[in-house]
């Protein structure tokens, strides 16, 4: 017989003996439960805190008041000024011109103020140089309203006055030159006259105080070479527009080299046009390890290692010059430098050559051949917004780690953070007896300095500014200080006892020295002031011109790492800045990270990844790469066109002072810039783990579809016919051949629009360079929201405009179409466009910013349940937010994937701490357009508020309206003309003409959704 | 008591100019305090009260402070008896903060006297003689209305009484005779008409429809209203009263919110535009209403908490910088989805501001007039046609479109005013 099994659910149950048995065997509770006690004790009962009946009266109680509550609406107060200013009219927005100067960003703009407060910045067009704003500086006047800035000057970390700061300052001074203290001025470069002569007023009360320039990505061999060749301190600031043959060795110009802006004149001559006979355009040739913005606009891009960069530098010197050379190249290298020497003999003075290596023997080739040449290229004005010269910023340090130094006044620069040797530095500053940080933020540098001087940010000061000589801009405030604030100048003028202020200063010696009788009002209402260089730049030659050539002492060291600036995050100084970190590369298209970017053989090779895991996300492996004793674990990006033998990584990133947890992103690569080199050499070894990565765009390729991005080459553009190169799709009705734009195979019937306006947006691939001004300016616009990291990760961005980048699969896209168009059969379908997927080794690139196609045939309108989406008459399709219950159809059903959901409430809401969950970053929104709430779809609405106030503008001016008028927020950000937005039943605007250009196609015509969105066939002089 | 009142204001306002005349004609033909009157209110009153400071001295007693002959030299050219070191002129330009009086070459010394006359005049006691007039009551109208409205309901009262007494005498009368009332045999068979009613199912299922639909209409019809605040009247930190400043004195209401011309707000007039007329302004002598205690005082309370706000001293007629923001409660509001902009309406549709705001130049208190939901917008844009006249913007485009239409003048709508997009950004 089995045993039977024993259940018990007591250990007292098993022991026989235990008195406790019986009752657990026989009674359901071991103790009997109080009923009778509660109901029949009534005073206990109704001791009870809270009963069934008071629990359901309290419930009552509370919905009811809820729900009177909810019918009661709030009250608003409106507040009118006391004496309301003159020139503020609420509802009607004023303009500036001002000037930013950080010390990295120079550039002329114009400021958007809406009731007092700065909402926006645009390009100044009118400025003759320095007049096209980038991402960057579109950005700037969020870190306006960061609300990580300090809000007034500190002692020792104690909230403090400006009174006090003086007289501790001053004393520490004073009692610094007593002892013979040097006390060192370290600045950013200000290009101002004004703070140049404040600061020697300072230095003559001060003989101990000595001003060194310090710039946080430097261009100091350039500058020792420019100041060597043409005895002052400058660069040479090139005009390439007067260029037909550009050589640039590593000189990313379209980013951030020697500090950028180059891109509207380098474009000018990108452009073809057949009508005058040929199209003409420049011919470029990239030399670079890193895939730059400058290299994916090239015609021809070659890969080289900064070493090898050298190599081809001195092989096309000697070529053009017509010496023996002596360097060996590999033959893909010798015939590609063959080319550029050729081209450089051929074009002459019409042909420039520039360089970004960071090598003194460099520099001085660039000057020298292209003074040889007499390039056309060469400005006779020098640019001054780079100053600093690298010696004596050594010597600085040198001195200040030695203890050599009494005293330190930071003004616009962090070194904590920017030099490779920041945390000696940091201890050197806290053993220093005076230090003193001008800051907008307790940044690494002044929190551990004494005394920190809160400043305001530019948008709330006075300036004068020199870019290049003779080009001279003015800043003035758009606001009234936020906080309790003060100009390094007005510092200045107060300690030496000056009876003026900033603003005076600038104003006598622009009376004295610049304006020649000019009006002082009339400059500061245009912001710029031109006066004509006279004396011509004189070139001395350099006798003897030898490339040291990298020898490869190390073997350990097997890598050659190129640090760079990213279009978004710059030099770091705006960090926390959510614009700027939700800023996708337009080369990576990564947000919110810096990484190592490594060509898939060097990848592979070390065993370093790059995966997509399901929901489309991508994640890299770590890799940790060292030089010496600094090393950094580092994220890993497989970048198709990085040099074999080269890794890349970004500057700016990884600050962790004064600012918010959520902006503290990426790794500081600061730590590897040594003596200002941006080439280093370095280890690199796989490490643990994978990071997560938030991409907005994978890294595959265009796989042949020639509908999305048309391109074809100035050869073929100049030779055959339209058809050839920019067909209309077809589709077949009853075996014949027909167009899709034909009205015989429209099923839709179309609206007539050819009364009134109708708005088009013409895009030119030729001259997009992929800058993303216009992402940022959208942004701006349009009360775009950020949605942080995470969201990115799962394809939740609300970028009403994206600039999407396509790598090929062979050397170039028309070859991709070739092999596509030679696929035979679906089994080799399967493997050719398996194959398809990556890109080669040196891709072509090309941008494409893509926003809503505001279809006249819109596949979004017909799906919407609630007709949320609708169609005007002047091309733009609505989307009425407060109509739309969130379906998400029409989302599913765009082709071209433009439109943004709400997934979560993104102001106001604690999980997405940005500028829209506090009071200060509230004051950027743009208060002509609504801010979405959760479950709302959204997309780009053509900037209906600004075509609407145009036509509201013309209806009150009682006139008609010109063309050039009608603008969009992307079109006036774009300074390169790619974006140009008009009204197309105007005949004479420059957008019908172009919509009548034989190189317009639209984007996936065959769908045949007609868009007022239209490209310009991108062509390549290769 | 009221009547009383308005009789007197009125026997007062006839008898001002007689007595007037009366004094004239005492004092011979030369100082006429009536012309002088509007003379001083042409010229002088932006500067100077009868028996208060204002920019300058008040002018009551002005001839007993001054001789003539100096007072004459002084308003047609005080600047320059300032610079002739005139002590008694250096004295007053000192006392008013070295401001200088205008100068009134064009006055004669006739003029002059008439002023002056008019400064020097106290109105003769006339309102004692007024209210001993005896007043007689003329509400014979509404007291015969009461009275048939009372004979009436008298008449029916009797009428009725009757009727039932009748009623009673008769059916004692059948019963004495044997009759069997019919009523009351057939209650016992017939079923209540609840009964009936819940037997019917057609009637149920009627009245259940009838039911649902009723209760889903006034749903409907309470859902709807929600956010709608047509009518809303909320109390204002100072009592603005439209009536009196838009009705009574005919200001423009693009003089306060100029912007609305401009501007996609109308604007909350900034107290400085205020201060343009009320400096001068700092009591009120308009009419009154008692009933709901809008009086003289109270009003000149409102206008004394406008200094305060704006920081006004008055005694010394100037600014003391101490300001105090005016917290007004909005009274539009329109939700932040719905783009409005008041110069297309105001300066291009040409649009009265009454077409919305109602009959503001009667309203003692500002409220919500019209009930600013989309339907009413909508409506409104159906309607209207287009103001073109002068306006180059519509001549190309109304052409080909009023063609297109077949119409000779184009609606709103059919300009595109009915497109989401216009309004929702």
């Amino acid at each position: 017989m089995k045993k039977k099994k024993t259940y018990w659910k007591n250990i007292e149950q098993i022991d026989k003996k235990s008195p406790l048995k019986n009752d657990i065997e026989n009674k359901e509770f071991a103790n009997q439960l109080p009923v009778d006690k509660i109901l029949l004790n009534q005073d206990d009962f109704q001791l009870e805190n809270t009963n069934r009946r008071d629990f359901l009266k309290y419930v009552g109680f509370s919905t009811t008041a809820a729900a009177l509550a909810a019918c009661e609406g709030p009250v608003i107060k409106s507040v009118p000024y006391v004496v309301q200013p003159e020139q503020i009219r609420p509802g009607i927005p004023n303009y500036y011109a001002s000037t930013i100067a950080d010390g990295f960003d120079f550039t002329s703009i114009l400021i958007k103020t809406r009731e007092g407060r700065p909402i926006k910045i645009e390009s100044n067009k009118e400025a003759p140089d320095f007049g096209s704003a980038n991402a960057r500086v579109h950005a700037s006047v969020l870190s306006l309203y960061d609300s990580k800035r300090i809000q007034l000057p500190k002692i020792e970390g104690q909230d403090s006055s400006w009174d006090s700061l003086k007289t501790q300052v001053l004393l520490d001074l004073n009692s610094a030159s007593e002892k013979q203290g040097k006390v060192v001025l370290l600045t950013q470069t200000f290009a101002s006259p004004t703070t140049n002569k404040i600061i020697n007023e300072l230095v003559t009360k001060f003989p101990n105080i000595e001003q060194i320039t310090l710039d946080t990505v430097p261009s100091n061999y350039a500058v020792q070479a420019f100041k060597d060749a043409y005895g002052f301190t400058g660069l040479v600031d090139y005009d390439f527009s007067k260029s037909h043959f550009i050589v640039s060795v590593d000189a990313d110009f379209l980013g951030d080299w020697q500090g950028g802006g180059y891109n509207t004149k380098y474009v000018s001559n990108r452009v073809p046009d057949r009508k005058n006979g040929k199209g003409k355009m420049s011919k470029h040739i990239q030399f670079e390890a890193n895939m730059s913005l400058t290299g994916a606009n090239a015609d021809i891009r070659v890969p080289a290692t900064p070493s090898e960069q050298k190599k081809i530098l001195s092989y096309i010197y000697s070529e053009v010059k017509g010496v023996k050379s002596k360097v060996k190249l590999s033959p893909e290298h010798e015939k590609k430098a063959r080319f550029a020497a050729n081209g450089i003999k051929k074009f002459g003075s019409k042909a420039v050559i520039v360089s970004g290596l960071d090598d003194r023997s460099v520099q001085d080739l660039i000057l020298d051949l292209n003074n040889y040449i007499k390039s056309f290229a060469i400005d006779n004005s020098a640019r001054l917004t780079r100053t600093q010269s690298g010696n004596e910023v050594d010597a600085f340090i040198e001195e200040l780690l030695a203890g050599k130094i009494s005293g330190l006044i930071a003004v616009g620069v962090n070194p904590v953070y920017s030099l490779s040797n920041g945390e000696k530095i940091k201890d050197a500053i806290k053993n220093l007896d005076f230090s003193l940080s001008f800051s907008m933020k307790k940044d690494e540098t002044s929190s551990v300095c004494k005394y920190i001087a809160a400043t305001p940010h530019y948008l709330e000061s006075w300036g004068d500014y020199e870019f290049k000589e003779g080009y001279y801009f003015l800043a003035q405030p758009t606001i009234k200080p936020l906080f309790n604030t003060m100009q390094f100048q007005d510092f200045v003028l107060s300690i030496i006892g000056s009876n003026k202020d900033y603003y005076a200063s600038i104003k006598e010696f622009w009376s004295q020295n610049i304006l020649n009788g000019k009006s002082w009002n009339k400059v500061l209402h245009d912001g710029f002031y031109q006066k004509k260089k006279n004396e011509k730049l004189k070139f001395k030659p350099k006798k003897n011109i030898n490339i040291v050539e990298d020898s490869k002492s190390n073997s350990k060291l097997d890598m050659e790492l190129v640090l760079y600036t990213k279009i978004g995050m710059g030099d770091g100084q705006q960090s926390n800045n959510p614009w700027l970190q939700e800023f996708p590369d337009p080369i990576t298209r990564v947000t919110w990270d810096n990484y190592l970017t490594i060509s898939s053989f060097d990848a592979k090779r070390i065993g370093l990844k790059n995966i997509n895991v399901a929901n489309g996300a991508l994640n890299g492996s770590y890799a940790k790469i060292s030089n010496g004793d600094s090393f950094l674990k580092i994220p890993v990006v497989i970048q198709p066109g990085q040099a074999k033998g080269s890794v890349g990584l970004a500057l700016g990133y990884g600050r962790k002072m004064g600012i918010q947890e959520e902006m503290q992103t990426g790794e500081n690569a600061f730590v590897f810039f040594r003596h200002f080199q941006k080439n280093q050499n370095v280890k690199v070894e796989l490490t643990d783990g994978f990071h997560e990565f938030a991409c907005t765009q994978l890294q595959n390729t265009l796989m042949g579809r020639g509908d999305i991005i048309k391109e074809t080459t100035l050869e073929i553009f100049n030779s055959k016919d339209k058809e050839y190169w920019n067909p209309i799709p077809k589709v077949s009705k009853n075996h014949i051949e027909t167009a899709v734009t034909s009205k015989e195979v429209d099923i839709w019937e179309s609206f007539d629009r050819s009364i009134g306006h109708h708005f088009n947006l013409s895009i030119d691939l030729n001259a997009c360079t992929g800058c993303g001004a216009c992402v940022i300016a959208c942004h701006a616009e349009n009360n775009v929201p950020v949605v942080g990291k995470r969201e990115i990760r799962k394809s939740r961005d609300m970028h009403w405009l994206r600039i999407d980048r396509y790598y090929s699969s062979e050397d170039s896209f028309e070859d991709d179409v070739d092999t596509k168009d030679a696929i035979s059969g679906i089994g080799d379908s399967l493997t050719t466009f398996g194959k398809m997927e990556k890109a080669s080794e040196n891709p072509q690139v090309a941008f494409q910013p893509v926003m809503c196609q505001h279809c006249n045939h819109a596949p979004c309108e017909t799906v919407c349940p609630v007709a949320a989406s609708s169609h005007g008459r002047q091309g733009q399709n609505h989307m009425a937010y407060n109509r739309c219950v969130g379906t998400r159809y029409c989302a599913n059903n765009c082709p071209y994937k433009v439109r943004r959901f709400n997934w979560f409430l993104y102001n106001k809401n604690d999980e997405f701490d940005y500028h829209m969950n506090n009071d200060l970053g509230r004051m950027v929104l743009n208060p002509d357009v609504v801010v979405r709430s959760r479950g709302v779809m959204e997309k780009c609405s053509m900037c209906i508020q600004m075509t609407q106030k145009t036509i509201l503008d013309a209806k009150l001016e009682a006139r008609q309206i010109k063309d050039g008028e009608f603008n969009v927020a992307c079109s006036s950000a774009c300074t390169t003309g790619a974006m140009v937005f008009g009204d197309i039943n105007d005949n004479e605007s420059k957008v019908s003409k172009l919509k009548a250009d034989e190189r317009m196609y639209h984007l996936l015509e065959s769908v045949g959704t007609k868009p007022n969105v239209m490209y310009q066939t991108k062509i390549r002089n290769t | 008591m009221e009547i009383e009142l308005k009789l007197q204001r009125l026997l007062r306002k006839i008898l001002l100019p007689f007595s007037f005349i009366f004094c004239g004609i005492f004092y011979g033909q030369d100082p006429d305090p009536l012309v002088g009157k509007k003379l001083f209110n042409a010229n002088c009153a932006a500067c100077h009260k009868l028996n208060k400071k204002a920019v300058g001295p008040a002018l009551k007693g002005v001839t007993s402070k001054y001789d003539k002959e100096w007072l004459y030299s002084w308003i047609k050219n005080s600047s320059a008896m300032i610079k002739s070191g005139d002590a008694q002129a250096i004295a007053i330009w000192e006392e008013y903060n070295k401001s200088v009086m205008n100068n009134f070459p064009q006055l004669s010394n006739q003029d002059i006297d008439n002023i002056l006359a008019y400064t020097d005049y106290v109105p003769p006691p006339t309102v004692a003689a007024v209210s001993n007039i005896p007043v007689q009551p003329v509400q014979n109208n509404s007291i015969s209305n009461q009275l048939i409205l009372f004979a009436l309901v008298l008449i029916f009262t009797i009428l009725l009484t009757m009727l039932v007494l009748v009623n009673r005498t008769l059916k004692k009368i059948a019963v004495a005779n044997g009759v069997v009332l019919v009523e009351e045999k057939e209650k016992k068979n017939i079923t209540p008409v609840w009964e009936a009613f819940v037997k019917n199912q057609f009637l149920v299922f009627v009245s259940v429809v009838f039911l649902l639909l009723s209760s889903a209409y006034f749903g409907y019809g309470y859902l709807m209203q929600i956010g709608v605040d047509q009518g809303y009247m909320p109390v204002q930190p100072i009592h603005y009263s439209h009536k009196i400043h838009s009705g009574a004195n005919q200001i423009d209401c693009n003089y306060c919110h100029s912007s609305a011309r401009v501007s996609k707000h109308s604007g909350i007039p900034s107290l400085n535009v205020c201060m343009n007329c009320h400096v001068n302004i700092a009591e009120y002598n308009g009419e009154e209403d008692l009933e709901n205690g809008y009086t003289k005082d109270f009003y000149t309370n409102e206008i004394k908490k406008l200094y305060a706000a704006v920081g006004w001293d008055e005694d010394n007629q100037r600014y003391t910088g101490q300001i105090e923001p005016v917290k007004w409660v909005r009274i539009h509001n329109l939700p932040d989805f719905a783009y409005f902009n008041h110069s297309q309406h105001v300066s291009v549709g040409k649009v009265d501001c009454q077409n919305c705001h109602g009959p503001v130049e009667e309203m003692e208190v500002m409220y919500q007039y019209s009930p600013l939901t989309m339907g009413w917008c909508i409506d409104c844009h159906r309607k209207s046609n287009l103001k073109l006249e002068d306006n180059e913007y519509y001549q190309k485009i109304h052409e080909s479109l009023s063609k297109k239409y077949g119409v000779e003048k184009l609606t709103v709508a059919q300009m595109g005013g009915l497109e989401c997009g216009k309004c929702h950004y």
